[in-house]
């Protein structure tokens, strides 16, 4: 039987996948779709618990669904800052902006 | 549908969503890990179909596997001049953070093992979309409406930031 526990347990490597992308990739365009994973991670915590714990409120659905919306937001600003840092920097690998100077 | 079956499909489409999920961080070409990305998505929507959240996943397949991939996609294409071959390079700390990451996850799975979960035995909800309605518009109606707010607040500036203003 396919329980709370299994969820739980993909959520875990999700989030930490999502991780180590974070922590070892260049590319900002990278880094930003590993933020997605350890959302998508979240979000998997969350309906899992709202089926498994309180299945009659749904309370974890609507909060996802907040999830989403915001996640949606910041990987549209986050690649609007890329494009506009490419386009005065020429460059999109995170250790090369390591000026204060514009 | 049967108990193998959801089992079944449970860890198929875990591994799915595991295994892409790995490709998105190994691969080294930037296209291949927005494809897989997507997949990824749709393994994750697969799941909450199993998890009976059916509004959500079919949320999750427009938005996710929808939008944020075919952004993603014009954010790779767009910011890469030269080849694509070695368009997703890694730092020099994968090490450390492989001990990191193996740390958090062996912490996680343990606190995960170690709870006793009080699991409800209601059934899952027949329909759950009109409790989440209900839900959004009436408990929620505050941060629903922040969220709107938030989303127009983010294309603007999307907009503003992509394209610049215009000085006179």
């Amino acid at each position: 039987m396919i329980g709370l526990v299994h969820y739980l347990t993909v959520g875990t490597l999700l989030f930490v996948i999502g991780l180590y992308g974070l922590l070892t990739k260049r590319n900002i365009v990278a880094v930003l779709m590993c933020i997605e994973l350890m959302l998508n991670a979240v979000n998997i915590n969350l309906i899992a618990f709202s089926r498994f714990i309180t299945p009659e409120l749904a309370t974890g659905q609507v909060f996802s669904l907040f999830t989403i919306t915001v996640a949606a937001c910041e990987v549209t600003v986050g690649l609007a800052l890329v494009f506009r840092v490419y386009h005065d920097r020429d460059t999109v690998l995170a250790d090369r902006l390591n000026w204060l100077r514009w | 549908m049967s108990e193998s079956a959801s089992t079944l499909a449970f860890y198929l489409l875990a591994a799915i969503t595991v295994v892409s999920a790995v490709g998105v961080v190994k691969s080294h070409n930037l296209v291949h890990s927005a494809l897989l990305l997507a997949l990824c998505f749709i393994g994750v929507s697969g799941l909450y179909v199993l998890l009976q959240a059916e509004f959500i996943a079919a949320v999750q397949l427009l938005i996710y596997s929808g939008a944020v991939a075919v952004l993603l996609v014009l954010g790779v294409m767009l910011t890469q001049r030269s080849s694509m071959a070695d368009s997703n390079p890694a730092n020099d700390w994968s090490r450390w953070a492989l001990l990191i990451c193996g740390l958090l996850a062996v912490v996680i799975l343990s606190v995960v093992a170690a709870t006793p979960w009080h699991g409800s035995i209601a059934a899952a909800l027949e329909n759950s979309i009109p409790v989440v309605a209900r839900a959004l518009l009436t408990d929620y109606m505050v941060a629903f409406e922040t969220a709107a707010v938030l989303l127009l607040a983010a294309m603007v500036g999307a907009i503003v930031l992509a394209k610049g203003v215009e000085e006179e």
